[in-house]
This record gives structure tokens, sequence and C-alpha cells, in this order.
């Protein structure tokens, strides 16, 4: 009847995120993160999470997340796979199997990508950049290794896939992360949204990105392992910058309506259904020549599909879940993929695929919780404005 | 007023035939912050082991369940408008709600809170 834990299974199941994104590790004993030990020693309550152990949270999932919309949080996302294509012809590689307009993306530019099947199912979202020498692609940490393989079974044998297993990722957001950074590495507030360069920090290189998942202004810096600690250290030295970790995350990206791999996209959702139809690269769409092309075109032109990601703006407290069913009237209309207390409004969100019909902003709609018929309307995804700070913007 | 603790990270205080029940600081300090409550209906009939109630964290929904048998007589009303309660006060203003003990054998057994206090040592 109840999703999630159980007070009876109290000590082993309190703080999974979600329990499913461990569900391919279950298997193996969770690995440690670069910054286990700084972690723990911040405080933190790990948790397994995409066969690693993380931080769900250090003092309040809710205070983390106030904070990053207020200060600064960093996020360590070290279980994210940093992959690297290069050759001569990796653009002309990666278009056979991104939907990304490669080729001509500029030098320090990046772009949001996805991983399709022949059918346009999304295998993985990810992020590529064109750092110069090589493209970078920032995928899932539960996804990665399915990545990989895809990766290797499609690309040519004159590319080369490389794997930076031995670097971390960290991710600071928040409306004073520009100024934080700026202090410790300089140049990096010049980057605008979706930018990214290499930079120095104590005589060491660091990667640094304008971007996130939070909906906020900030950067992810990636690091080797041997020097992240220190990196994290110097940035919490910094009076506006607390650690946040994974429960804030979920909250963050909820309110910015930004998707979840493994929850709001499947195998079993598309581009154009999820509201992704921005990732199809204009330029692309006729020639095509990427995997999963022809679906999603069919999608597009067929002017839409089945159902659509929606946004629902839920009047209490009660918070709606992946699983719960969405109604119209009577009629069961569609399924809750991600939902949860929104720190930020004060009420509950969610996300949900629901039929197209039922999809414009403002349609009213209910949400089954436990028996009860829980009043949702559809409104315009974020829930809670992006802070992005563009190219040209003051 | 004897208060009793069960596995289930739940206190008991009763008097005379009346118990009131809430979890505790170290089941608050598990959950998370907590942002909705839902209280079992005044006259429900709850069986021990049954679920009684709802309680959600910015994670994930977790039942309570009934300590013990016994018939609802309240639920705090003050955790609709203020869940919070549930972690600034578990075991004072954050209680779940009252019953009337059916059946006072049900409370041997439980712990006391030292015996609590070592229980939740053993699993950290």
């Amino acid at each position: 009847m109840v999703k999630g834990p159980g007070l009876r299974a109290l000590p082993h199941c309190a703080g999974n995120l979600s329990m499913s994104d461990n569900d391919d590790f279950e298997d193996q004993p969770p690995e440690k993160l670069p910054l286990d030990s700084w972690h723990r020693n911040h405080g933190a309550r790990m948790v397994p999470f995409a066969g690693y152990e993380m931080p769900i949270q250090y003092e309040g999932i809710k205070a983390e997340h106030d904070w990053t919309r207020s200060h600064a949080s960093l996020f360590d996302v070290s279980h994210m796979g940093q992959l690297a294509v290069s050759g001569d012809n990796a653009a002309h590689e990666l278009e056979k199997i991104l939907p990304t307009a490669v080729a001509n993306l500029p030098e320090g530019q990046m772009r949001y990508s996805l991983l399709l099947t022949e059918a346009g199912g999304i295998i993985d979202d990810l992020i590529v950049t064109n750092t110069g020498p090589h493209f970078a692609l920032v995928v899932n940490g539960a996804c990665k290794w399915d990545d990989i393989a895809h990766l290797r079974e499609h690309l040519d044998d004159d590319v080369t896939l490389t794997h930076f297993d031995d670097f971390a990722l960290l991710a600071l957001q928040g409306p004073e992360a520009a100024d934080v950074l700026e202090a410790l590495v300089p140049g990096t507030a010049d980057l605008s949204f979706m930018r990214a360069g290499l930079f120095q920090w104590n005589g060491q290189h660091v990667w640094v990105s304008r971007a996130g998942y939070t909906g906020e202004d900030g950067f992810e810096i990636s690091i080797h392992q041997s020097h992240a600690a220190a990196l994290a250290d110097a940035l919490v030295a910094d009076e506006r910058v607390k650690p946040a970790g994974l429960g804030a995350r979920d909250s963050l990206r909820l309110e910015a309506g930004l998707p979840l791999y493994g929850h709001d996209l499947t195998l079993d959702t598309d581009p154009v259904s999820a509201g992704l139809g921005f990732a199809l690269a204009k330029s692309r769409r006729q020639d095509g020549g990427y995997i999963g092309h022809a679906p999603s075109m069919a999608r597009l032109e067929d002017g839409g599909t089945a159902s659509r990601r929606v946004g629902l703006a839920l009047e209490g407290r009660l918070p709606a879940r992946e699983g719960a069913k969405v109604y119209s009237g009577e009629a069961l209309v569609g399924t809750v993929t991600s939902g949860g207390f929104s720190p930020t409004l004060g009420h509950s969100v969610a996300m949900a695929f629901v039929e197209t019909e039922r999809a414009e902003p403002g349609t009213q709609l209910t949400i089954d919780v436990r028996g009860k018929r829980l009043p949702a309307r559809v409104v315009p995804l974020p829930f809670v404005p992006h802070k992005y700070v563009r190219k040209g913007a003051s | 007023m004897p208060r009793y603790f069960t596995e289930e990270h739940e206190w008991i205080d009763v008097e005379g035939d009346s118990a009131t029940i809430g979890i505790t600081d170290y089941a608050q300090e598990q959950l998370g912050d907590i942002v909705f409550v839902e209280t079992p209906q005044t006259g429900t009939e709850l069986a021990k082991g049954a679920e009684a109630a709802v309680v959600e964290s910015v994670k994930a929904a977790s039942d309570v369940y009934a300590p013990i048998s016994g018939t609802v007589t309240e639920g705090n009303a003050a955790l609709d408008d203020d869940p919070e309660l549930v972690n600034s006060s578990p075991e004072d203003e954050g209680w779940f709600f009252r019953l009337t003990v059916s059946d006072a054998s049900e409370l041997e057994g439980l712990m006391d809170e030292a015996a609590y206090k070592t229980f939740c040592e053993g699993l950290d």
C-alpha cells in the first residue's frame, strides 16, 4: 500500500532515496567514492546509490535545499560517468549515436543529449562537451556501464573511448557559487551557462562547466581524485558554501523540472513525449544518421505522442510519489514518475506522464494517494524558475 | 507515568487505560524532514501491528504500526498544520495518536527507556 520503507525496516531502509536506483547493484557491496571519508567527517549519512555509498544528507534535506537556493552548496557527483571520445573521427562517430549537432559544437560548449534505442527509447541522458582535445560525455552513474557498452558497440575502432574513473566530479550550485568559485579559480565567472573550460587550481588542472542539476546558477568541477578532498575543503572553507547530499539534489531538480533517468526517463519513454525535443538538433532532423532518428521524427511530425511529461501542482503537503495514478474524473490518464514536497513552494509537486489531451497547463486532474484523490493542476515546468546565467545576460 | 518503547521505534505513554503513541527521536532522525503525517480517525479499532499512521518525509513514506491494540480516541491535529513537530519535538508535542488500551498484557515485554537506548546503540 505504502511506498518506501516502513518504520519496521527502518535501520536498513530509511534514507534510501529510491530503492530502484540501486537494484542493479544489490549483488555487490557498494563501492566507495574518493570523498567517502570526507563526507563521513562532515556528518553525512551514507546510503547505497548507483553502486556507491553516497551522502544522502548532512544536516537535513530541507535545510540543504534552502541553502542551495539562497547561498551555495557542494554536491559530490563523482558516481557519474566521465567519459571521453577522441580521434579524428570523434565528432562524426558520435553523430551516429547522439541526436546532437556534435560536428559544429564549438570548443568549450556543452549540449544536453540522449542515447536512444533503434525504437527511439531513452537509454540515458547526458551532457556532451567539446573540450578541444576530445568530446567529453557525462552520463548517469547508474547507467554508465551500460552506456559504455552501448558506445563501444556503436563507435568505430578508429576513435578512442576513455573512462576517467580516477576523476571526481564536484557540483557547486547556488546564487553565490560564481563568486565563491571565482575567488578560488579565477576566470570561471566569465563562463556562461553551458560553457566550459580548463582552469588551474592549486597547481592542478580542473575542468569547469557552468551547468548543474538544481536550476540554480552553478558549476561542475572535474578534478583528479587525489586532489578532490583538498578542493572540497577549500570550497566549504568559504562560509557561503555547505555540503549537500543526494536528497536535496533530488528535491532541487524536481522543482527545476529536470527529469531523472530511471524514473521520468526510461527505455519506454522517448524524447518527444518526455518534452526533450530540443535535444533532437534541428540541423539533424532532416538527414538523421543517428540511432533512433526515424521513430523520433515520426513522433515529432505526427503532432506528438499519446502521452506527455507534465508538471502537476498539488494543493497540500501530502506528496504524490512515483507510481501514483493520475485521473481525469474517473478516467485513468497517467502515472506520476517523480514527486514530493517542494520546500521552495511549500506544497507538493509531481512530474507525470499523462494523456496528451490532458497535458495542457491549467487542466485539473487528481492523483490517487492511498485511496485519496488529491487535486492536481497541470502547470508549466519548471515549478521554480531557473536562474541560469546565460551569455549576453547582464 | 510509564513510557514503553518498541523495536519499531515508537514510544507509548500509558495513563490508566489511555495510551499516547509517537515515534522516537531516533526514528525522526532517521526519517529526516517530515512533511506530512496522516493520523488515524477517532474511533478506528486497531489491532496490534496494524497500519495506524503514515509519515511522509522528504525522502519517502513510512508506515507507523499500532504497537498495541485499542480504539483510537484522538489524532494529533497539530500535525496537520505543523508536521515538523515530529522533528522538533518527537517525544512530546509531536505525538501521533491516542487510544484506549484493550489488552494491557500487550505492554509486557516492551522496552523501557534504558533498554531502548541500548537497542538503538546496537543498530549504529
